[in-house]
């Protein structure tokens, strides 16, 4: 196995964004995850988000775990910054990289078994700091790259390709994102574009811990009848409460919808969500209710997707220390560094 | 007969976790030091915050020992509980002083000690009404007493109290009160001084007095640390508090009230090392403090670290293991563990400071070696120098030092159309370049990740780069040996086939046996090891001695191996002098193991000159 770049080749007329690039540039390395892998789907859609949001790659840290999804970073943004961490500990390094530098954009992407399993830990604490991120677990409920287990989000009763029941209780991860003070919390399905780019792009933009847990069939492990985590069980079984438009100030809305139906979040920077409620009930700006919700339809034999919750007035973990505007990778010997005259008076003080 | 010793003795207080004795105590021990007279405190604590037996160790010693002796002259005993032990570890003709309110049987003394008997209790009962100031109190009135039987100034103790309660000084008068209660009462009652006694002397100099820890927390502040990521844990803890503290006062921008620092109590000492990885990737210096089980659990990191190339510092202040082993109790027992940290071939950078002014300076550069080094540095303290107050040089820095930051390609570099291959050994010395996240748009992005890369970090399996790679971290690890401290050489007074190696906190203690064997007609050469990668002088040192020793406290003789293995010396050349009950070694403990070692040797003929 090695390195495959992709070809740089492309269309004389291809569409650029505000910035002058084209999608082209915001791919990473040709994926070697198997065919039809609903992971590639979820990294098609970050080129696309990012593409869209006219960002520069370069002020995108991507950061991972170990697994199937946490390999993804390589086929993404290829001019990013990349981090393939250790196993359940991707939460820690981005919470670092944030603490260094307060102005890039953290991409951190997990999957179940890294997350729900042996990083749950992690997960929980760097949610509940209110880390400025945007982290996606891939979510397939299943341990590909060492064949085919059960993870922590397997339901309770769904089987394996052999035919083995899981009898252990499933972790939701949406849920727990909310109990802990996640600010967004999101779900979706790899194979619904329509509903993930918009959604990766509100999560982007919104200052604060951001968190979609994204469902993402595994074709070779968990793609089977009795999988909760399938293609066709996924899409048979989709419960969105809303869909979604995100909307910068200078692209045009598209979707059109029933009058009475919307409503407009605004975020910081100008841009704005705006949300087609597909359930009338659901208000995304209540905590007891996007859990409500969750477990509504879960009751039912349902899986909710869309935007869950959303505070669009979050205080992220640099609020929280009070640390200066600059990033901290910028200060250097004379701002870090006191004097010795001040040795000397500690020294003095020392007697 | 009463011991006779003026400036050189050792005063041991048994007291009671949380009884307010801790302030008290180092009240005694400052007010010495500011007689000019030097002291060197020891906190002996158990796993416990109130109830259980704690003892503070003084020892004074004009000739500046600073090692602990042993034994004890004068016992302060106001432990009940540990009565018996503490009555049986007094020198022959020594002293006690204790709360006589309540008798105490003469079977429990000996007859050789001179008993002195105060009824603290009944004077705080008589004197206070309320219960926390009648067992506070007690405690000042009990160094008030010492005061009178040791002829310490008092007016050194007044003005400490003055100093200590500065901004509070209702507190004062009371203190002084309580203080002079204790004076008196001994000069009515007592022949003071006795025979163990203070007089003013010149010994201390321009000498501080600080906690290594304090001092490490210090040297990180100087040092440019601007992230630390840490969970808690004895006797580590404090030097993330005074980093914090230090923070604080130094590191806030006077404009805005922002601050030039991030502090984040991590849920576990994974999570710790996870985030200093990601701020030094990011370009940040930062560091962690731990102890050994947190370095056991940040093991997968190190290695992560070790091959990704990523700087980051780590403390280790060591304790006695496992988990639950002796926590509060000294070792250095963590030289292994730290050395060769993770799975994989990994080596580490080890720095080993000896006292509070190492401390403050190690601490400061281990951030310029992580950065260019690119690469985990662990600075080893321990319990003995970590959270006991020692004097030491004041504190040094030079104004015009710059951080080294290392290989660090810049956008300007990289706009420039310098060739970046993130571990493409660009200069022959091992040590790639490296850029930040977010450097320039087109240039110098790249992905991090274990050992699966090439020099161009592109995604590879493959044998021969892999190899490539782990050759140059090799070449990196043997240029860092130009670049750590150096060994310290102290040579015996005549020229001698026998060599001592040791480091960190037995340095004290070492010098102080060096000069008892001198007297005792053996010559030692002694060096102090500073940092791993030993550099040539280490091995050239052992090569020019028929017999070395190396003294370390913990079982197995750990940095014997390391000396062995990574200097390729025949194990029969090096003698461990292993110590590793959790006490700090002694120099009576050195200077009776190096003399029957070398007895043994030599046969009965020498052992009439060597005590």
């Amino acid at each position: 196995m090695s390195f495959l770049p992709k070809p740089k080749f492309r269309h004389p007329a291809i569409e650029t964004n505000d910035l002058g690039f084209t999608h082209r540039d915001y791919e990473g390395a040709i994926s070697t995850l198997c065919a039809g892998c609903g992971h590639d789907s979820i990294s098609a859609a970050i080129i696309k988000a990012v593409y869209e949001l006219s960002l520069p790659p370069h002020r995108i840290a991507k950061l991972s775990g170990i697994g199937c999804s946490s390999k993804t970073p390589t086929y993404f943004l290829g001019a990013s910054h990349g981090f393939n961490s250790v196993h359940g500990r991707m939460p820690s390094v981005l919470t670092g990289a944030n603490l260094a530098n307060r102005d890039l954009i953290y991409l951190g992407v997990s999957g179940d078994g890294d997350s729900a399993s042996i990083g749950l830990g992690q997960f929980a604490h760097s949610i509940r700091r209110g880390v400025n991120m945007v982290y996606i677990v891939e979510n397939n409920g299943v341990y590909g790259l060492t064949k085919g287990q059960f993870s922590a989000t397997s339901d309770k009763g769904s089987k394996n390709k052999r035919g083995v029941v899981n009898n252990d209780a499933p972790i939701d991860m949406v849920s727990m994102a909310i109990e802990l003070g996640a600010t967004f919390v999101g779900r979706s399905f790899s194979g619904d574009k329509t509903q993930l780019v918009p959604l990766i792009k509100a999560a982007i933009e919104h200052r604060g811990a951001a968190f979609i847990d994204c469902i993402s069939p595994c074709v070779a492990f968990n793609n089977h009848e009795g999988s909760t985590k399938s293609f066709d069980y996924v899409r048979a079984h989709n419960a969105a409460l809303n869909a979604l438009d995100f909307i910068t100030p200078r692209a045009p809305i598209s979707t059109e919808y029933e009058p009475g139906s919307t409503e407009v979040v605004r975020l910081h920077d100008g841009s704005s969500i705006r949300l087609h409620k597909i359930d009338a009930n659901h208000n995304v700006h209540d905590r007891a209710e996007a859990m409500s919700a969750i477990h509504r339809h879960k009751a039912a034999g349902e899986i909710v997707t869309g935007l869950l919750y959303i505070d669009e007035d979050p205080q992220d973990l640099h609020t929280n220390l009070g640390t200066i505007a600059r990033p901290l990778n910028e200060l250097n010997a004379p701002e870090l560094s006191p004097s010795q005259a001040l040795l000397d008076k500690m020294n003095a003080a020392l007697r | 007969m009463p011991i006779q010793s003026v400036n050189d003795f050792v005063v041991r207080f048994a007291n009671v976790n949380g009884s307010g004795s801790a302030s008290a105590n180092q009240l005694f021990a400052r007010s010495i030091m500011r007689m000019g007279v030097p002291v060197s405190p020891r906190n002996i604590f158990p796993s416990n915050i109130q109830g259980l037996p704690t003892w503070y160790e003084v020892r004074i010693s004009e000739a500046g020992h600073m090692g602990a002796r042993g034994g004890s002259d004068l016992l302060v005993a106001m432990n009940p509980e540990t009565w018996g032990e503490d009555v049986a570890d007094i020198e022959p003709g020594g002293y006690i002083f204790y709360d006589s309110s309540r008798p105490v049987p003469k079977s429990a003394f000996r007859d050789d000690l001179t008993i002195l008997g105060m009824p603290l209790t009944e004077i705080c009962l008589k004197h206070y009404t309320d219960p926390r100031q009648r067992q506070l109190f007690k405690n000042i009135i009990y160094v008030g007493a010492l005061a009178a039987l040791l002829d310490i100034d008092l007016a050194e103790i007044e003005k400490l109290i003055g100093e200590q309660f500065r901004g509070k000084d209702k507190l004062i008068a009371p203190n002084l009160q309580a203080l002079r209660l204790g004076y008196d009462y001994a000069k009515a009652n007592f022949a003071c001084p006795i025979g163990v006694h203070l007089k003013r002397a010149n010994a201390v100099g321009d000498l501080i007095f600080l906690e290594g820890n304090d001092a490490a927390g210090l040297g990180a502040v100087y040092g440019g640390a601007t992230v630390c990521a840490w969970y808690p844990i004895t006797p580590s803890t404090s030097l993330a508090e005074s980093f914090m503290a230090y923070c604080k006062r130094l590191r806030v921008d006077k404009e805005t009230g922002k601050n030039k620092f991030a502090i984040v109590q991590a849920e576990d000492e994974l999570s710790s090392i996870g985030m200093v990885i990601g701020a030094a990737w990011n370009g940040a210096r930062a560091f962690t403090a731990t102890s050994g089980p947190g370095i056991s659990l940040m093991q997968e990191f190190f290695g992560l670290a070790y091959f990704a190339e990523i700087p980051a510092v780590v403390f280790d202040v060591q304790r006695g293991g496992p988990s639950t082993g002796i926590p509060t109790r000294t070792q250095q027992s963590d030289i292994l563990l730290a050395a060769y940290a993770s799975h994989g071939d990994t080596k580490h950078i080890l720095l080993l400071p000896e006292d509070p002014y190492e401390c403050f300076e190690f601490a400061a550069q281990a951030f310029d070696l992580a950065d260019r080094f690119q690469t985990p540095v662990f600075v080893m303290l321990d319990l003995d120098i970590g959270s006991n107050h020692r004097m030491c040089k004041p504190l040094k820095w030079d104004d015009s030092r710059q951080l080294d930051r290392g290989k660090v390609m810049t956008a300007e570099d990289l706009e420039a159309g310098k060739e970046f291959g993130r571990y493409l050994d660009v200069d022959g010395d091992g040590i790639p370049y490296r850029t930040y996240p977010g450097t320039h748009p087109k240039r110098g992005a790249y992905f991090t990740r274990g050992t699966t890369k090439d020099r161009y970090a592109r995604y590879t399996e493959l044998a021969a780069p892999y190899i490539d790679n782990m050759e140059r971290l090799l070449k990196k690890f043997d240029t860092a040996k130009k670049y750590v401290p150096g060994p310290v050489l102290r040579k015996a007074s005549r020229k001698t086939d026998l060599g001592v190696i040791y480091f960190g906190s037995t340095s004290a203690s070492m010098h102080e046996a060096l000069d008892m064997l001198e007297k005792d007609g053996v010559h030692v050469d002694a060096l102090r090891v500073r940092a791993f990668p030993f550099s040539a002088e280490v091995s050239d040192f052992i090569a020019a001695h028929d017999r070395v020793f190396v003294i370390e406290q913990n079982r197995d003789g750990q940095l014997r191996t390391l000396l062995m293995v990574e200097c390729g010396i025949d194990p029969a050349q090096l003698t461990s002098i292993p110590h590793y009950g959790g006490t700090p070694i002694t120099a009576r403990f050195i200077r009776k193991a190096m003399s029957d070692a070398v007895n043994k040797a030599t046969g009965a003929g020498r052992k009439e000159t060597i005590g």
